[in-house]
């Protein structure tokens, strides 16, 4: 797959307003250092990978994961953004969390009826009426046809 | 829809929050691809390096100013980064890209005096109306 050369960019909005909340108040960056610190901020990633990709491949894994990449920070020499990177990844996982309980959650409501049904039904094998079922179904089906007793 | 990786993606929510990350995801792992031997990344691992990259434009941009001649007229210039590069061993990895500039009539001015020392050492002739522009 090529890409084309821009792909290979990150945005100038995000990356000058990144600049700007660093510097000090008032301090002004030329377009040129702008588009340095985007190339530069490219490099650095393509550097962090190679790095990181080494410290998976000594750990026989294809799969570039977040030690990796912390790792690499050491051997790059940014150790300083190794404590702000373990708090950010806490707080990914914190947020993974709790999507995947939120998700989680919705499909419980939804299945408990159904899951309900078929406990019931195991239940009541060898009966062909059963109260709880009775009842489920008037509330499901209002307008339908009764249960036979 | 990319929910999961539109909640990171965003710089800043509507309360002004600071979310987890701005650069997009996207883009991080199309670079990341770019590299000849990574097979795959997992989610994690790409969000640690696009917050990484913030860290690093953030330390980059600061250090530059800090320590470079635009502290005076309040703007960070390109020689502030070139000289980074050049003199922090932290930077060292950006000569390449961020090389010293100098002005093309300074590096012609240099050409000519070399030559002219030159000349000087090998005895004889003025040849300061000898100019060549060599390309």
């Amino acid at each position: 797959m090529a890409e084309r050369p821009e792909d290979l960019n990150l945005p100038n909005a995000v990356i000058t307003r990144i600049i700007k909340e660093a510097l000090p108040d008032g301090v002004n960056i030329s377009k040129e250092a702008r588009s340095a610190i985007s190339r530069a901020a490219s490099v650095f990633v393509l550097y962090a990978t190679s790095c990181a990709n080494n410290f998976a491949m000594k750990g026989k894994r294809k799969t570039l994961n977040a030690t990796d990449v912390l790792s690499a920070m050491e051997e790059m020499e940014f150790q300083r953004f190794v404590t702000p990177l373990k708090e950010a990844l806490e707080a990914y996982r914190r947020e993974q969390k709790g999507k995947k309980e939120a998700s989680e959650q919705k499909k419980k409501d939804k299945d408990k009826d159904k899951k309900t049904d078929s406990e019931d039904q195991d239940k009541s094998r060898d009966e062909d009426n059963d109260e709880d079922e009775e009842r489920l179904e008037e509330e499901e089906q209002n307008e339908e046809e009764e249960v036979d007793n | 829809m990319s929910g999961k990786m539109a909640d990171v993606v965003v710089g800043k929510d509507k309360c002004g929050e600071q979310r987890l990350v701005s650069l997009p995801l996207s883009r991080i792992r199309v670079i990341m691809k770019s590299s000849p031997e990574v097979s795959s990344i997992n989610q994690e691992a790409l969000v640690l390096t696009a917050k990484a990259t913030e860290l690093f434009v953030q330390y980059l941009a600061t250090y530059s100013y800090r320590h470079g001649s635009g502290k005076e007229k309040k703007v960070l210039t390109y020689s502030d980064l070139a000289n980074t590069a050049e003199e922090s061993e932290t930077f060292q990895f950006l000569t390449d890209i961020l090389p010293k500039k100098i002005l093309a009539s300074k590096y012609l001015k240099m050409l000519k005096e070399e030559k002219r020392e030159e000349d000087e050492e090998n005895d004889s002739d003025n040849e300061s109306d000898h100019d060549e522009a060599e390309s």
